[in-house]
């Protein structure tokens, strides 16, 4: 099991590696950060010197030689647009986000294997045919429309929730948090739920995939013929066996969330990271956009080992093989 | 016992909401809301709009505008020219938020600090050469040689309390090259009528009125609080004005005038804006980049310039992508800039035939091909507007390939003089001719991708600087224009309307300059 772990870890490492020079050639094509760092009074000359101070002008090779260079030594610079430090401005705009991401995924998990369970079980039911109909909405629509329809309808319509941002927040410490304010509740809820529509649909639509291929098996047909209560059947021998792919999906999808964010955060005006980063790709704030991508890619390396580690509880055979 | 938990839980949201409802009433507060949240409080780091916006609540300039943009004395009383510069007579008993006295050295402190290499406003503050202390309340900015419009320059020029600036480590504005974040980044002590009582960038930034500020009843405004809640989401914007939870937008997307206008208790103010959009030919090369034609350059020849003139209807697109919200125009810059006229801005008109036969004169009966860069994220409708110029460019033989993209990549193309045809747009904060000339028109203006160099045109430029006697200057604008005019190195399109958002409750006065000047609020 630690080998198997450590061989995980080399692994991540790598990836890392990749995405960082990936990411960072792309940033080549955002555009020029020099016109929105000076006003239009600048002369070429001031333009040039800006170019030059930043290193803007090294080949791409070099640059990210330096960027990586001071990112291991914990240096992520200075934001172009606002100049603080990148790793503060992060840091600081982390809870929302990790906050928004857990509610949502929390919705995606409860409703998401609740509905599936249940439409799996009474397939030829009309309420299983009517949640499996509305769920196509989850997937088919973009994030964009489902956040601005759910705005339009609790904040302007009915006028039950804040339309935007983040308020009623309490400090714990460096941490501000929405979780002990009702005000903090309010501003939450229809941006979680913008963000776990899409999840939610996939997991609902998974777990009941999943639950008829098991209802199928033999060993239900046993625990049937032994005479065991529907329910023990249902949750203790069905349920689990369909966890696997369920949990891997979840584990991918949590990073998806995180990335999925970006629009949600947006439309909603959540001060987090995604929202950070748009603003980023905007002004080609590339200090800002290089430490976002690193750690959106340390997170996905980061939730897959735990989701593989997690295999080795759920799965015994994954152990035995190793 | 069901029920009656239930009523438990609704009467304590309900005290919950009187109590939130509360402290409203006491006090006027205006919230409001716009795209962008200010980069930084420091007032010389960065010369953009929603730091501009935020900054002049706070600090203030020696001269400023008011909402119809005329000069208004603010931290200066009043000035007057003089041979080598201009004597200003501070307004006297003006004090920083902290109490300090501002006096003339915060003055000279000022402009030493706005003159930095970091600072952002080192081209507006060029002009003044270095400031004299005559005594505590008189200065002299001194210029070099005489110049007429040195009052218009300082509007953007905020003052220091050099103190506080000593104290706090904050003499030069922040460095790109710096490692650590400034001090005034987050911190301000400015004589503003708004003192800055919190802030959570992209979030929510309050401030309350200066209880000590020297202009308290000299103004019709009556704000005690504004709350500024920066939302990047055009639609979001608007849905937060329609539900009441913000009282003004300064930036509702112009397809959404109509829903606002529509809602109970919502209002919609229009002013054309100090912002004209053109279309620039680069007459200067030898041959174009993107042009089938090649050995020669198609825009060199006035007559190829005019065609596209006459062929782009400026009406249409007022009409068809503008809504109506739109001045179209024959200048690149709009009325209320010095040396805007009625009669230069008559548009050259819309004639398909006569575009047609110019171009047989110049040798093109069959058009030719070109490309044209657009930005698709700047200006107001900036490509449905380039789209249009297309079609309407086909219709004389011309075949417009259009590069539609992101400013950060649009610009570059106009700095690094890439691009044979481009949209561009230019706002005015001087107000002066000057500023169109020196960026757009002369030679070696740092904007001017066109290539026109007109020596008269230069040398008008540079003889307005200095040119004090203000009839004859005003006549040597006009004749630039005029010039200008028949050379067309542009294609103008037009000037951009600005439009404002609020509730029915108060009364702010909108201005062509964009700026929310809550000294003249009112909350009725």
């Amino acid at each position: 099991m630690f080998t198997f772990i450590l061989k995980r870890l080399g692994q991540s490492v790598l990836v890392m590696a990749v995405v960082s020079a990936i990411s960072f050639s792309l940033f080549n094509f955002v555009g020029d950060p020099v016109n929105n760092m000076v006003g239009q009074d600048a002369t070429r000359e001031q333009r040039l010197e800006i170019r030059e101070a930043l290193g803007l002008d090294d080949p791409i090779t070099t640059q990210y030689a330096r960027f990586m260079g001071n990112a291991l030594q914990g240096e992520f610079g200075l934001s172009y647009r606002i100049k603080q430090p990148v790793d503060e401005l992060i840091l600081a705009r982390l809870p929302a986000t990790l906050e928004l991401v857990f509610v949502s995924a929390l919705i995606a998990l409860v409703i998401g294997i609740g509905l599936g369970v249940y439409t799996g079980i009474r397939r030829k039911s009309w309420v299983s045919r009517t949640i499996l109909s509305t769920s196509l909405i989850g997937v088919s629509l973009p994030t964009f429309i489902i956040g601005i329809s759910l705005i339009y309808i609790f904040a302007v319509w009915l006028r039950w929730l804040p339309s935007s941002g983040r308020s009623g927040t309490v400090e714990l410490g460096w941490w501000k948090t929405s979780f002990l304010t009702i005000d903090g509740w309010r501003s939450i809820i229809l941006p979680a739920i913008t963000l776990s529509l899409f999840q939610l649909t996939l997991i609902l639509r998974l777990v009941r995939a999943e639950m008829l291929e098991v209802m199928r098996t033999d060993f239900i047909k046993f625990a049937r013929a032994r005479g065991l209560s529907e329910r023990a059947i249902n949750f203790t021998h069905a349920l689990r066996n369909t966890l696997v792919p369920v949990i891997t999906i979840i584990g991918l999808n949590i990073g998806g969330l995180i990335a999925f964010s970006v629009i949600t955060e947006t439309v909603f005006q959540w001060p987090g990271t995604g929202l950070m980063f748009i603003q980023a790709v905007d002004f080609v704030d590339v200090p800002i956009m290089a430490a976002y991508l690193v750690f959106v890619a340390l997170l996905f390396v980061a939730i897959n080992l735990v989701v593989d580690i997690l295999y080795m509880f759920v799965d015994p055979r994954i152990r035995l093989g190793d | 016992m069901k029920f009656s938990r239930v009523s438990g839980v609704s009467a304590i949201a309900l005290t919950a909401a009187l109590a939130l409802a509360a402290p409203a009433s006491a006090e006027n507060v205006l919230r409001w809301t716009s795209q962008g949240d200010a980069l930084t409080l420091d007032p010389h780091s960065q010369n953009e709009g929603p730091t501009n916006a935020m900054n002049g609540q706070i600090y203030e300039s020696l001269v400023t505008r008011d909402a119809a943009l005329a000069l208004q004395p603010e931290l200066a009383e009043s000035w007057t020219a003089a041979d080598d510069g201009w004597t200003f007579n501070l307004r006297k008993g003006v004090k920083f938020h902290d109490g300090a006295d501002f006096t003339a050295e915060d003055v000279v402190f000022s402009f030493q600090r706005a003159k930095e290499e970091a600072s952002d406003f080192k081209e507006q503050a060029k002009s003044v050469a270095a400031v004299e202390i005559i005594d505590d309340h008189t200065v002299r900015l001194i210029t070099d040689g005489p110049n007429p419009i040195l009052p218009n320059q300082l509007t953007g020029i905020l003052m220091v309390d050099s103190g506080w600036a000593e104290a706090n480590n904050v003499v030069k504005p922040q460095d790109f090259k710096a490692k650590e974040e400034s001090f005034a980044a987050r911190n301000t002590n400015g004589t503003g009528p708004f003192k800055l009582i919190s802030r959570a960038p992209d979030e929510l930034t309050v401030l309350e009125a200066n209880p000590d500020w020297w202009g308290k009843g000299k103004f019709p405004g009556n704000i005690d609080k504004i709350e500024y809640r920066p939302i990047a989401n055009a639609a979001t914007r608007v849905a937060s004005l329609l539900s009441g939870e913000v009282d003004f937008v300064l930036d509702p997307p112009l397809q959404d005038l109509k829903r606002i206008e529509g809602a109970d208790g919502l209002k919609v103010s229009t002013v054309a804006q100090i912002r004209s959009i053109f279309f620039g030919m680069d007459q200067g090369v030898d041959e174009l980049r993107s042009s089938d034609v090649k050995g020669k350059n198609p825009f060199k020849d006035a007559k190829v310039r005019e065609a596209f003139n006459l062929a782009i209807d400026k009406a249409a697109i007022q009409r068809v992508v503008m809504e109506g919200l739109s001045f179209p125009t024959a200048m690149i810059t709009p009325p209320g800039v010095l040396g805007n006229t009625p009669e230069l801005d008559e548009s050259y008109g819309f004639d398909v035939e006569k575009a047609k036969a110019l171009m047989v004169e110049a040798g093109y009966p069959d058009g030719f091909s070109i490309q044209l860069d657009c930005p698709n994220n700047r200006y107001n409708n900036d490509e449905k507007i380039c789209q249009a110029a297309v079609a309407m460019l086909a219709k004389i033989g011309v075949k417009v390939k259009l590069d539609a993209i992101p400013k950060a990549q649009h610009f570059p193309k106009i700095q690094n003089r890439t691009s044979d045809f481009y949209m561009l747009g230019w706002g005015v904060p001087t107000l002066d001719s000057h500023y169109v000339f020196s960026y757009l028109l002369e030679g070696e203006g740092s904007w001017n991708a066109t290539g026109y160099n007109n020596a008269k045109v230069n040398e008008i430029t540079k003889a307005i600087t200095t040119q004090t006697d203000i009839p004859k200057r005003t006549a040597m604008i006009d004749e630039a224009w005029q010039i200008i005019k028949a050379d067309m190195p542009y294609v103008p399109i037009h000037h951009q309307v600005i439009a404002w958002g609020m509730a029915e409750g108060f009364d702010i006065p909108i201005s062509s300059d964009d700026s929310l000047r809550p000294r003249f609020a009112v909350k009725k």
